[in-house]
């Protein structure tokens, strides 16, 4: 056939959702190789004070100094250096309050909706009491009982946040079980718990990478709202969520000191949230 | 013993969700409602009936998928009425079911390879690949179908897919859920010479149901009627058409469309 | 003009294998257009590419599919789903994974036609009840509040059957809609299809591989193998004396419950071998011009 071509422009569509993959993996990628290694990459010690270098603008402004790429704050700390360093809380949050939370909320919810009786019925009560109460304050209760410290974000958040992936496995595993494929499991020979792991578990999967990778924006969030609040790990060390504090009283003389730390949030959580989607369309062989 | 199965006054009822008061437990509707029949070993049987007689639900509580509320099932000598899953576990291997509903009974996440495979492998047969590629064989499906998913196969397809899937496991028992009914004419011949071949050589015994009289009288030679969960009829396929007895059997014979315009339709 | 067009419509594996080649057919408002093929010919792959939702990894190469006059083909992808969703409805193949098992069957009706449509929801209420009852379904209110494990398989067809006609669009898309239901509840249904079809004046695109059922409710026909239009004709023609060599077998292959020894052999192997090699000199001839 001499060489055909697509004609309608779907292909289009398909391309654009590959490079969505891209970015998003490249942008996480790249931050998670500048955590790892920020104290070498970092061009200055992000504690460093030096009040007669405070409120520097960004290098392509009048007044910059050289090597603080992107000025300094009122304290005179190099802001592209605390940014460097705030990488790591917000990383290791996100992977590891994502995964804890994945873990459990998404083994709960199988059971739920696969086993149903009355594994289903507590854990669907559990889940209940749990939405009852106002997340928001839920944390703060908690951290102010655990202490703030990155052990504490940690926890505040797999105990708040598994029920959301308890709800949508649950629901997404019962739907499941109702398939005939599962009776065949089970006239072929199976018991439940193979029946789970091998059968139910694949078809789920995909909703759990999305809803995993959505938590871990939602994880970097909730630092910088913790941190915002001051009740995050100890003030000294460099937070995106405190630096966004911190540049908010002083936005009108220096406003680069809010604007940096909040797109890098921004394009971290956006990152995390297309990664999923980006992740289901490339290899969820149903959907190619 | 000539029976493979016996069944004496099957009943079965399901709760009906739909009519669940708010609280408390939801009422039970009666889906079977006393069946008794044999099926000796290496018979055919056809079972027939409109739309939500309970055919399928038959089905499903003779491979024990459904557990039944009354009577007894027997099938080679054990009751298997109330057997809990963990005694059913070696016998599953010897009574098979082929679904209704193709695409839903494939893990739309395995490949085929996979899906014939795992009942294999769970009751530890060897050379797995040679087997899967034998049952492809016999229900008429290039070799290479096997890393397909089942989304990529066409409504036929699939119904073979399900098809190999049982026979691969050389059931004593197959119990086929209208599975040629969404072949074509040429497939399911095919289909059906190789179910009689299976029959012939190897012994099997097969529950057919079909809305499809003309495959049910090809190939079975004793017919059930079921009608709202009782049997209507229960006699020689030939017997049947030749002097259909219910009221219903005639319906359902006259229902049938030709393929020939002049046949006009009242 | 007809109201569905397809020309030269050729699909194939993003890999390379063709799927459909260069098919042809028409359907008339208030026609009844017969789609007939062994397993795999590519039947319902015409009724996806018409709908417009061919899978990622299918692409159309060549063709057009002109409904109502306009190329789907060429209309960027929203205006596409646009167009379709108001003219054309599916009934699918698959009846219980068209179904979405976590909801009641009520919604998945009406939903549509209240938030695409925009009709009240009472009124769409009322219409899915009154649907329900046309295609046989005893006690639709119960059937309403059913989830699809609930009901069986002939139930969970006539309900997608229900659903394609609620919005009375002027194109359904039928892929084998009656296979799962028992003959007497077919005719029923085969009369209504018919009925509707006459009054509304819906063009209707009718897949199967049931000549008897043709022959019942069937204006045209096209006889497809391996993605290829082999036979394009009238129903009346077709029966008095099908042209092709391999609808000829088909035909013969029809079983007659009336005469047993008749019919349900496969199509011989001479005929195929001459219809494949059909398919060659096509693929050859693409390959060179
Ligand atoms: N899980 C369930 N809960 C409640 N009712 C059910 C359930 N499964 C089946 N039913 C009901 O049982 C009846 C018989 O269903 P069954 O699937 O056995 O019919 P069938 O004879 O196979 O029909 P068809 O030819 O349409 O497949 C139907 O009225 C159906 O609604
Ligand atoms: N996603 C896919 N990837 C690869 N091949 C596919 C895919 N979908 C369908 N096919 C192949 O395309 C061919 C045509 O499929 P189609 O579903 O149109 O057949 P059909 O004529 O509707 O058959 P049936 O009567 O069995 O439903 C089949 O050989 C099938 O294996
Ligand atoms: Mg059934
Ligand atoms: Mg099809």
């Amino acid at each position: 056939m001499a060489e055909a071509k697509a004609i309608d422009g779907r292909s289009l569509v398909r391309r654009r959702a590959g490079l969505r993959l891209w970015l998003s993996a490249s942008w996480l990628g790249l931050l998670c190789l500048v955590a790892l290694f920020a104290p070498w990459i970092a061009p200055k010690d992000p504690l460093a004070q030096d009040l007669f270098l405070g409120r520097l603008p960004p290098f392509w402004m009048p007044g910059a100094e050289p090597g603080y790429l992107l000025g300094t704050d009122s304290l005179g700390r190099d802001v592209l250096s605390r940014i460097v360093h705030g990488a790591r809380v917000a990383l290791a949050v996100a992977l590891i309050a994502g995964t804890i939370t994945c873990l459990i909320g998404a083994t709960l919810g199988l059971l739920a909706g696969f086993l149903r009786g009355w594994v289903d019925m507590i854990i669907s009560r559990m889940i209940d009491i749990w939405m009852a109460f106002p997340p928001v304050l839920f944390s703060i209760l908690l951290i102010a009982v655990l202490g703030p410290g990155l052990v504490s974000i940690i926890i505040a958040i797999v105990v708040i946040d598994w029920t959301r992936f308890a709800r949508v496995v649950r629901a997404e595993a019962m739907a499941q079980g109702a398939m005939d494929y599962v009776a065949s499991a089970r006239v072929a020979g199976r018991g439940r718990p193979g029946t789970m792991v091998r059968e139910i578990l694949p078809n789920v999967l995909p909703t759990i990478v999305v809803l995993l990778t959505l938590e871990m924006g939602i994880a970097v969030i909730v630092e910088a709202i913790l941190s915002f609040v001051n009740l995050s790990i100890s003030t000294d060390d460099p937070t995106w969520g405190g630096m966004i504090s911190e540049g908010r009283t002083s936005v009108h003389q220096a406003w680069w000191v809010l604007v940096f730390p909040l797109v890098t949030l921004f394009l971290t959580v956006l990152a995390f949230s297309q990664l999923g989607e980006g992740l289901k369309d490339r290899f969820d062989p149903v959907l190619r | 013993m000539a029976d493979l199965y016996s069944i004496e006054a099957l009943r079965l009822s399901l709760a009906d969700m739909t009519a669940k008061p708010l609280f408390g437990a939801a009422p039970h509707i009666e889906i079977l409602r006393g069946l008794s029949f044999t099926i000796p070993r290496g018979a055919v049987v056809g079972i027939v009936g409109g739309s939500g007689s309970g055919k399928s639900t038959l089905g499903r509580a003779l491979v024990r998928l459904l557990e039944p509320s009354g009577g007894a099932i027997r099938f080679d000598g054990t009751d298997i009425t109330h057997l809990p899953e963990a005694a059913l576990r070696p016998l599953r291997r010897r009574f098979q079911m082929i679904f209704q509903d193709p695409m839903s009974s494939l893990n739309p996440r395995h490949r085929v390879a996979t899906i014939i495979a795992e009942p294999l492998r769970l009751h530890g047969f060897d050379a797995i690949p040679d087997r899967v590629a034998r049952a492809l064989d016999h229900v008429g499906l290039p070799a290479h179908f096997a890393s397909r998913y089942p989304h990529e196969l066409s409504g036929g397809q699939r119904q073979r897919v399900g098809i190999a899937r049982a026979i691969a496991l050389e059931p004593d028992f197959i119990l086929a859920d209208e599975i040629v009914s969404g072949l074509d004419v040429s497939s399911q011949a095919q289909v059906l010479n190789l179910l009689e071949r299976l029959v012939g050589d190897l012994g099997l015994t097969l529950a057919f149901i079909s809305h499809d009289l003309s495959v049910i009288r090809r190939l079975c030679q004793r017919t059930i009627v079921l009608h709202r969960g009782e049997i209507v009829e229960d006699r020689p396929t030939a017997d049947l058409f030749a002097d259909p007895q219910a009221a219903y059997t005639r319906e359902l014979l006259e229902a049938i469309p030709l393929p020939d315009p002049a046949q006009v339709w009242t | 003009m007809s109201f569905l067009s397809i020309r030269n419509l050729s699909v194939r594996l993003k890999k390379g294998q063709p799927l459909l080649r260069r098919v042809s057919l028409d359907v008339s408002a208030g026609e009844v257009r017969g789609l007939v093929g062994e397993s795999g010919a590519g039947k319902s792959m015409i009724g996806k590419a018409v709908l417009g939702i061919l899978p990622p990894s299918i692409e159309v190469t060549e063709g057009e599919i002109l409904l109502d006059g306009v190329d789907l083909l060429r209309l960027p992808p929203a205006l596409r789903r646009k167009r379709i969703g108001a003219l054309a409805a599916l009934i699918p193949q698959d009846p219980l994974t068209a179904l979405n098992p976590s909801h009641r069957i009520g919604p998945q009706i009406t939903d549509r036609l209240v938030d695409i449509l925009g009709w009240t929801r009472a009124n769409a209420d009322a219409r899915a009840r009154e649907l329900l009852s046309e295609v046989q379904i005893p006690d639709p209110d119960r059937v309403l509040r059913s989830y699809p494990h609930e009901l069986s398989g002939g139930m969970r067809q006539r309900i997608l059957i229900a659903s394609a006609f609620a919005a009375e669009p002027k194109l359904i898309v039928a892929d084998e809609p009656t296979t799962a239901l028992d003959v007497t509840v077919q005719k029923q249904i085969l009369k209504l299809i018919a009925g509707m079809q006459t009054r509304h004046g819906t063009a209707l695109l009718f897949v199967t591989h049931d000549l008897g059922v043709v022959s019942k409710v069937c204006q045209k026909l096209s006889v497809l193998y391996a993605g290829m239009v082999v036979e394009d004709t009238s129903v009346a023609d077709f029966f008095a004396a099908p042209r092709h060599a391999y609808s000829a077998a088909l035909l013969a292959a029809t079983p007659k419950y009336t005469d047993p020894a008749a019919g349900l052999q496969p199509v011989p192997e001479a005929v195929i071998a001459a219809v494949q090699a059909e398919v060659a000199a096509f693929d050859r001839r693409a390959a060179h011009g």
